[in-house]
């Protein structure tokens, strides 16, 4: 990616060909293919930092699933969802701005940019509000982790584990805490975007960054599609 | 076991033995015979689907023949025959207690007699380290926070070395020992002396200061199951599932009760976690134990062989 | 086939191209970056071989009389860490991948050079927090981290440590993402995927592994690190983590990694032999694929480490089936290189001695393989000195033997310079008759019972004598490496000027200039023929004989 971006910003190129086309590339088509797969390789690597993660989830969920089922409850679905809404709309003005640069539509794709811009940092603001109040509950693994005397969801007489709830939540800080710095990341990535944008370097011809970026943001999205029901949606129905 | 061990031990060298020596043949004979010669040239050949279908599926065959004879002597090694002597062991950094199940504490030396077969119970007090006595080819991990099992038939008097095989810190090197195997007669001669009892006995005495017998009654009353004659028996749990009670189920009832509720029954025991030591929880594990064995005085089984239901493949481990 | 020859030392070339330490440390030529990586990485590698022989002056006596417990215990675990993370992992990949992939295939360079350029100094800054670590006191909980030793109980420097491994895994998926893309979209016309040489197979297969494997490790150890910074109660039984779970982790990564060093010395040993053979490799078809289904299957068998560990008797049935499983693609490799050696003409100029000795060494390595992956074998010898030897043959024997086959194989064009043949044929001598009185009585140490990280055995003086072998061999080891850093640095210097293609070889990277040019190729070149074309070579060229031969 850093490569694509470097072609833009170099305009000392020989040669009759495009200015975006790197020396060691024999086309912009090579070069293209070069750059989108390896985005998804890199989204591979991703899904495996992730997998790891998920995998150490579960095996605490299937052996402590009532501690999680109560420490989920103390989640605000409502937040978490509207954090969902938020990402697939992110995600849908993503594809209107992949489109616009496509069909070389400048307001729509400045227009598109932003809007993602907006639902990012609408979502890490949201994310914001439910940490602080893991503080305040004391809700953050450490020292001052309290879990007292909660009850376990559906077992009125039986009283949550703190140690596993604390796993719960250490596993919920370290998830969608990636998960945002994943966001920060993207963030930075769309901003970077729209000044490419702004001074439109995003043609019909030539838009790689764009769409290899896009390509990241919608893996992100779909991270957190698994992250909200697995941490927020646990034993809800009863 | 040993015996077994070695019989394997023999047959691989000789397959790997010939293995070794077909390739080894062949490219020093080649690298002889083809060396680079004025006017000759190499001959180009492409390869050979069948021959590599040959030397595919032969050593596929011959690992699968070494695979399952491995895991026969795996599996006879990781499961405990019914009736043999237990002992309770506690690793520690660095140091093996070792208590028998009919009182005897030892430290880094463990007496055992010829013979017999002998089961051990471990767990850590802190960090992962692993029970190796390499005489009896026999080697087991002691976690923290549960039971292991592992089990060896000694048949030869002597000393023999105990090592701790799992890096432990600083002096793991120091944690050795010594397997002490005894002729039965002077065995039977070193128990007569220092034992303070059964293990079971001091569980009993544990069960009672703790005031578990409020609840875990002896008839159907009580607010806790009874737990006569549970050990080694399914459990019927109230999430549907069914447990087989063996040392890690009575363990982890003692320090989280919440994990596993017996059908029927509330939720209402309070954890034990820090309250008993390593040595007390063996010693509440032994007491339930013994409360499964025949005869009302259940107790007292210091020599007499623990009949209780082997409790089968999956508790050795896990 | 061959380019016109001339002085090489005049023409220009990615040496002298540009001059200046700015010209080296933002370069993006892939050549100059191997070359980086080759002097950090052979300085790490002095780094890990120094605490192995104190390692093995340590053990000459039964008694623990030349450091302290402590020391010896950071000793054996930073000479792991070093050498896996530091040394092999990056070695043949990042060094002779790094050089040869774009040649081979006949590209400029890599597809991303710049992220080349980065993964470098990812590489660079892990080695610094690395030697931090050690400078400021070093970390004694094993290569391994098993927790909860290294959770709770660790008094070192856990965190600096892993984090250290953490940024360095970084490097290596990013140099793997970088050979993936290269080899799948660069590659020029009419190199088609059965044309590729085995060197490519066995780096793609590689890089597959550090794309897959390296974040999970990467996560496990910020899990590890978390747990230590705040208690989690992740890998911590007493608040109802399980430590079993860091060992399932930990080598769902660590296992493959195996393969990530030695299937590109695997790769070296296909280029070596089939030029010093004048052959094409046999069962070309089956070399490669068994490269991808190691890599596959490498994946399934993790749990083989733990197979006294707690894990259940089924689980310990399943992944010793898997084991032998893996056993067989390692086994039809063996094969091939030794049918190609039948109706050859061989050469033994130093890299093909190096071949020989790791076909040697890997046999033996896999082969004692057999007996670890049968269950009832593993729980006597594992965790013992029979592990130990087991895995440094592979480790060593094979990725060692094979990066050293390959530094010779391609020094010519790497540094347009002919090392001097006799001194490394030596070398090649003293390095295997070395490295096998070292390390194959531990594999009879280790079946009689001597346990792994053992400081003192004074309780057992009766495994002194092979103690003190090994420590023999590690002193004759350690000069046959030191060789041929010596004559490789004098060959700079000194050395005869070397032709663009001294071996007469077969491959793209051959029909360049030596040193090669920034961009390799003066034109992009077109393949029209198959890999290891050595007939058509030798019919061309028959009158020109080996230069150094």
């Amino acid at each position: 990616m850093s490569d694509s971006q470097a072609a833009v910003q170099n305009p000392a190129h020989a040669g009759g060909h495009s200015p975006a086309l790197l020396h060691h590339f024999a086309d912009e088509q090579q070069q293209r293919d070069s750059a989108s797969l390896g985005m998804w390789i890199f989204l591979a690597t991703e899904v495996m930092f992730f997998g790891g993660l998920f995998c150490a989830y579960l095996i605490y969920r299937l052996a402590y699933f009532g501690d999680f089922a109560a420490a989920s409850q103390t989640l605000d679905w409502r937040l978490g969802g509207t954090n969902t809404i938020v990402l697939i709309c992110s995600s849908l003005t993503v594809v209107f701005a992949v489109y616009a640069a496509q069909q070389g539509k400048r307001s729509m794709l400045l227009i598109s940019l932003v809007l993602t811009l907006v639902f990012g940092f609408a979502f890490l603001g949201i994310k914001g509000v439910e940490y602080a109040e893991k503080f305040e509950k004391h809700h953050v693994p450490g020292a001052s982790f309290q879990f007292d005397n909660v009850k376990v969801p559906g077992h009125a007489d039986q009283i949550a584990n703190p140690h596993h709830a604390e796993i719960y939540f250490a596993l919920y800080f370290i998830m969608t805490g990636l998960h945002a710095l994943h966001m920060i990341i993207g963030i930075g990535i769309f901003v970077w975007l729209f000044l490419m944008a702004w001074k439109g370097r995003l043609t019909p011809e030539y838009n790689t960054p764009l769409e290899i970026g896009g390509l990241y943001w919608h893996f992100v999205d779909i991270v957190w599609i698994y992250l909200f029901p697995l941490l927020y949606l646990i034993d809800l129905h009863k | 076991m040993a015996g077994n061990v070695d019989a394997l031990y023999i047959f691989l060298l000789i397959v790997t033995g010939l293995m070794t020596l077909l390739v080894f043949t062949c490219v020093i004979y080649f690298a002889a015979r083809y060396r680079k010669q004025k006017g000759v040239s190499a001959e180009q050949i492409e390869g050979s689907t069948p021959l590599e279908i040959t030397w595919s599926v032969i050593p596929f065959f011959v690992f699968l023949a070494i695979f399952m004879w491995g895991a026969v002597v795996y599996f006879k090694g990781r499961t405990p025959p019914r009736d043999s002597t237990e002992v309770y062991v506690v690793a520690k950094q660095w140091m093996w207690k070792l208590e028998h199940a009919e009182g005897q504490r030892e430290i880094n030396e463990l007496h055992v007699p010829a013979g017999k077969d002998v089961k051990l119970i471990m767990t850590s007090q802190d960090v992962i380290h692993s029970f190796f006595v390499p005489a009896f080819r026999m080697k087991q991990d002691v976690l923290p926070g549960r039971y292991t099992m592992a089990w060896f038939h000694a048949t030869k008097p002597g000393r023999y070395h105990l090592f701790c095989a799992e890096y432990c810190g600083t002096q793991h090197s120091g944690m050795v020992g010594d397997i002490v195997v005894m002729e039965p007669s002077q065995y039977e001669a070193w128990m007569g002396g220092g034992s303070t009892g059964p293990l079971s006995a001091s569980g009993e005495k544990i069960f009672a200061e703790l005031g578990c017998a409020t609840c875990h009654r002896s008839d159907t009353q009580g607010r806790g199951p009874n737990l006569q004659g549970l050990f080694g028996k399914p459990v019927q749990l109230e999430d549907g599932r069914t447990v087989n009670a063996d040392e890690n189920y009575v363990r982890e009832s003692i320090l989280d009760p919440q994990a596993k509720i017996v059908k029927g029954f509330k939720p209402v025991m309070p954890t034990f976690q820090g309250l008993v030591s390593e040595e007390q929880l063996n010693a509440l594990v032994a007491y339930v134990k013994s409360l499964s064995n025949a005869g009302p005085a259940g107790a007292k089984t210091a020599s007499a062989p623990q009949n209780n239901p082997a409790t089968s493949k999956g508790t050795q481990v896990e | 086939m061959a380019t016109p020859t001339g002085q090489p030392f005049e023409r220009e070339n990615y040496l002298n191209k540009h001059y200046g330490v700015g010209s080296w440390l933002l370069t993006t030529d892939h050549k100059r970056i191997a070359l980086l990586y080759l002097i950090s990485i052979t300085f790490f590698f002095f780094i890990g071989g120094f605490f192995a022989l104190l390692i093995r002056l340590e053990l000459l006596t039964p008694a623990g009389d030349l450091v302290q417990a402590d020391t010896y215990n950071k000793l054996f675990t930073m000479h792991g860490q070093v050498m896996v993370f530091f040394f092999l992992i990056p070695s043949i990949p990042a060094v002779l991948g790094n050089f040869l992939v774009p040649m081979m295939i006949g590209a400029k360079d890599l597809a991303f050079p710049r992220i080349n350029l980065l993964s470098w100094y990812l590489y660079i800054i892990a080695g610094c927090m690395m030697l931090h670590c050690m400078l400021t006191g070093g970390v004694d909980t094993g290569w391994t981290f098993y927790t909860p030793f290294s959770t709770e109980y660790s008094n070192t420097k856990v965190i600096e440590a892993g984090l250290a491994i953490f940024v360095a895994g970084f490097s290596s998926i990013l140099t793997g993402l970088n050979f993936i893309v290269t080899i799948h979209r660069m590659r020029a016309p009419g190199m088609t995927w059965s044309r590729l040489p085995l060197f490519i197979w066995a780096h793609y297969a590689t890089s597959i592994i550090q794309i897959l494997g390296t974040p999970v490790i990467a996560i496990t150890l910020v899990l590890v690190v978390a747990e230590r910074a705040l208690h989690l109660g992740i890998f911590d039984p007493k608040l109802g983590g399980d430590p079993l779970l860091f060992q399932h982790l930990f080598w769902f990564y660590s296992h493959p990694a195996v393969y990530i060093m030695i299937l590109p010395s695997m790769g070296v040993v296909s280029e070596v032999i089939a030029c010093f053979a004048r052959k094409r490799i046999f069962g070309y078809n089956f070399v490669a694929i068994s490269s991808i289904s190691i890599a596959v299957f490498g994946f399934l068998v993790w749990a083989h480490h733990m197979f006294v560990a707690g894990i259940s008797v089924y689980a310990a049935l399943i992944f010793s089936l898997l084991s032998y499983l893996v056993a067989v693609p390692s086994a039809v490799k063996v094969f091939n290189w030794t049918a190609t050696l039948y109706k050859a003409s061989i050469h033994y100029e130093a890299p093909m001695l190096y071949a020989f000795g790791f076909l040697g060494l890997f046999t033996i390595g896999g082969l004692t393989g057999l007996f670890l992956a049968a269950l009832g074998i593993n729980v006597h010898v594992t965790d013992t000195y029979f592990v130990v030897a087991h895995f440094h043959y592979i480790m060593v024997g094979g990725a060692l033997m094979g990066y050293l086959g390959g530094m010779h194989f391609w020094w010519p064009k790497i540094t347009g310079k002919l090392y001097p043949e006799g001194w490394a044929r030596l070398a090649a001598l003293i390095v295997f008759v070395g490295f096998n009185l070292t390390f194959f009585p531990q594999f009879v140490l280790g079946y009689l019972g001597m346990p792994r990280r053992y400081y003192d055995y004074s309780h057992m003086p009766e495994f002194q004598v092979l103690n003190v072998l090994s420590t023999a061999g590690a002193t004759i080891l350690g000069i046959g490496y030191l060789l041929p850093m010596m004559y490789f640095l004098w060959s700079m210097r000194y050395g005869k000027p070397a032709p663009d293609n001294p071996w007469n070889a077969a491959g793209l990277e051959w029909q360049t200039q030596s040193p090669p040019t920034t961009f390799n190729f003066e034109q992009e070149p077109v393949v029209t023929w198959e890999a290891y074309n050595y007939d058509e070579i030798d019919k061309a060229h028959p009158e020109e004989a080996h230069v150094v031969g």
